[in-house]
């Protein structure tokens, strides 16, 4: 019988010919990732742990980003990156982006593609939920916690049982008022927020494969909302032009054999979708956009992991180009790459970050920032009573800073469209 | 590992994110320094909307005023339980807090490899929906050999599912005491 390309991926690591789902493997992990929430943590576990023989298995392969919790006086968060910059330094960790420095990146998802650590065939763990972002490349991406990291940071291993795979496949073509936002929130609304937990989400189809690296990394960093182990898309011509101009090394592309077995499977024409958001306070609280239409509004937010890149911008500054804002909207662009970026792209002979600045947006520095609340100075953080529209991935409870706010998720379309007019909007109202 | 966990329920809903059980503003305390880390314990369950605190009721805090540790040590909670992200902070809070033990219908992935992996609690499967028959405050006693547990309140009792293969990691006390005794670190 067959395997999912999860399930190849698996089996390649733990050096096997054959994995079966619910199985428990030991694998052998080709990166670990961490930041300045999980890092010292999981660095404290491993000197506990292993004590004076404490050793990195691999220096090449572990790296590390601060990004959480960066531009604030918060004297525990400082002391927090101050603990990674002793670390890397003691130990000589190459791949370190310290803040302050040319090389700060910002937030880790958007990082490790940009820096050419996400490759097809491999497998990464990180210290956050979203690691499962990097699954777009092709690769078994997902998130452990502090102990977990800590023992592959002494020994390159990890056991995880092999998920079941659901297919989501999108046929068609995707709209123009349409993003890979609008189809991770239409698969929670289906699912729900356990709908794939222990499974693999492998998406897949031709609207799939039309989008750029940037949406597809949409798709599958949301793969976690659904309590899914990782979101994966086989690797194209797509993500090899991504992959070759920033990893110089030999690497495999896996796919699904015809005859995989399929926990089970979900098809879509994506040329029928609509806009969608999800409502507070969960993110598979889907509606339709023109149903909560008119809905009044206190801020926009577009910026993190998920809505923070450069194709994100892109759709906003299509709505906001030579409008105004009606509330107070925050852009955060993901990394200092996309800052970079926003300086330079353009639409309609203009640049992004004049686009922004000219319809009265706050421009924010490369960070995490408010997607998930942070210290009470954090740039954007929602509070008492705020109602947010925005792009991140979550809007638990309290998930933005204040309890009592409300967050609704939604494409970079949707917010921008929403930010014009002060109140939940249809992108359909500014694109036909 | 116990025998037998007795204690006081604290009774909670479906879908208990991280974000719930420990607020992201208080990620940045130490988990190592032993006075700084009770600040986990004080914020565990502090975002849970109050009307779904302490089921059926609601209203009933976790922790008490300025405390760290909870007159309540085993949770009941639904579908779900620990969803969202990653942060290891959220067993380690609940531990912190004095909780022994959770017993949910489901949880999410992470955070149950987390509560193993970490030797922080013991996250207990339950067969059946418990949050609606166990009330926030019922005595309960938890017989670890054999799956069971007893409603001392209520004079009920329930079957819960086995550990199964994780089972030698619990009894281990986690991840690394269990590779130790399985010599696969020295």
């Amino acid at each position: 019988m067959g395997m999912t390309i999860t399930e190849k991926i698996l089996a390649k690591s733990a050096g096997k010919s054959f994995v079966t789902p619910g199985e428990n493997i030991w694998l052998n992990v080709d990166v670990l990732m961490t930041h300045d929430v999980c890092g010292p943590p999981t660095i404290g576990i491993w000197k506990r742990e292993f004590g004076g023989q404490a050793k990195i298995w691999d220096k090449q392969k572990l790296v590390i980003f601060p990004d959480h919790y960066i531009f604030t006086a918060d004297k525990y968060a400082n002391r927090n990156v101050e603990i990674l910059r002793e670390f890397a330094r003691e130990y000589k960790v190459e791949n370190y982006y310290d803040v302050g420095t040319d090389r700060y990146k910002g937030v880790c998802h958007i990082a490790l593609a940009e820096e050419g650590f996400n490759v097809p065939g491999t497998v990464l763990f990180g210290t956050d939920s979203h690691t499962c972002t990097s699954g777009a490349f092709g690769m078994f991406a997902t998130g452990v916690g502090n102990t977990d990291a800590a023992f592959i940071l002494g020994t390159g291993k990890i056991w995880e049982k092999v998920p079941e795979s659901i297919k989501f496949t999108f046929n068609g073509k995707l709209p123009k008022y349409i993003t890979a936002k609008d189809l991770i929130l239409q698969i929670l609304g289906d699912i729900t927020t356990d709908g794939a937990t222990y499974r693999s989400m492998e998406f897949d189809g031709q609207a799939v494969y039309d989008l750029s690296m940037n949406e597809r990394m949409t798709l599958t960093n949301m793969a976690i909302e659904a309590g899914g182990m990782n979101g994966i898309i086989k690797a194209d011509e797509i993500t090899e032009a991504y992959v070759k101009e920033r990893f110089d090394k030999e690497y495999e592309i896996f796919e699904s054999d015809s005859d995989a077995k399929y926990h089970s499977k979900y098809e879509y024409d994506a040329s029928l979708m609509e806009p969608v958001v999800a409502k507070p306070h969960s993110p598979d609280n889907r509606d339709l956009v023109r149903n909560v239409a008119g809905t009044q509004l206190t801020k926009c937010y577009i910026g993190s992991c998920t809505g923070g890149k450069l194709t994100d911008f892109q759709f906003a500054a299509e709505i906001l180009f030579g409008n105004k804002v009606k509330v107070p909207t925050f852009i955060v662009p993901a990394s200092t790459e996309v800052a970079k970026q926003l300086e330079v792209e353009t639409f309609n002979g203009v640049t992004l970050k004049e686009i922004f600045e000219n319809a009265g947006c706050d421009m924010g520095k490369s960070s995490c920032a408010a997607c998930l609340g942070g210290p009470d100075d954090t740039f954007g953080r929602s509070v008492d009573k705020d109602v947010v529209i925005s792009t991140t991935n979550r809007n638990f409870p309290g998930r933005m800073g204040s309890k009592k706010s409300e967050v609704y998720l939604a494409s970079p379309l949707t917010v921008a469209a929403s930010a014009v007019t002060g109140v939940i909007t249809d992108p359909r109202d500014f694109i036909s | 590992m116990e025998k037998v966990i007795q204690g006081k329920a604290y009774v909670l809903g479906n879908n208990i994110d991280t974000d719930q059980i420990i607020p992201a503003e208080h990620l940045v305390y130490s988990l190592n320094d032993e006075e700084e880390s009770k600040k986990y314990g004080h914020f565990a369950l502090s975002s849970v909307p109050l009307e779904q605190a302490g089921l059926p009721g609601g209203r009933i805090p976790f922790i008490d005023g300025d405390k760290w540790q909870s007159d309540f040590n085993i949770i009941i909670g639904g579908s779900n339980f620990g969803c969202g992200s990653s942060r290891e902070h959220a067993p380690f809070a609940l531990e912190k807090a004095g909780v022994k033990t959770i017993i949910a219908e489901s949880y999410a992935r992470i955070f149950y490899r987390n509560s193993v992996d970490g030797g922080f609690l013991i996250p207990y499967e339950s067969p059946i929906k418990l949050n609606d028959k166990i009330k926030t405050g019922d005595q309960l006693e938890i017989d670890i050999e054999n799956n069971i547990v007893k409603n001392l309140t209520r004079e009920e009792e329930y079957v819960l599912n086995p550990l199964g293969e994780v089972f030698p990691i619990v009894n281990a006390g986690g991840l690394f005491n269990y590779a130790r005794t399985t010599g696969m670190i020295s």
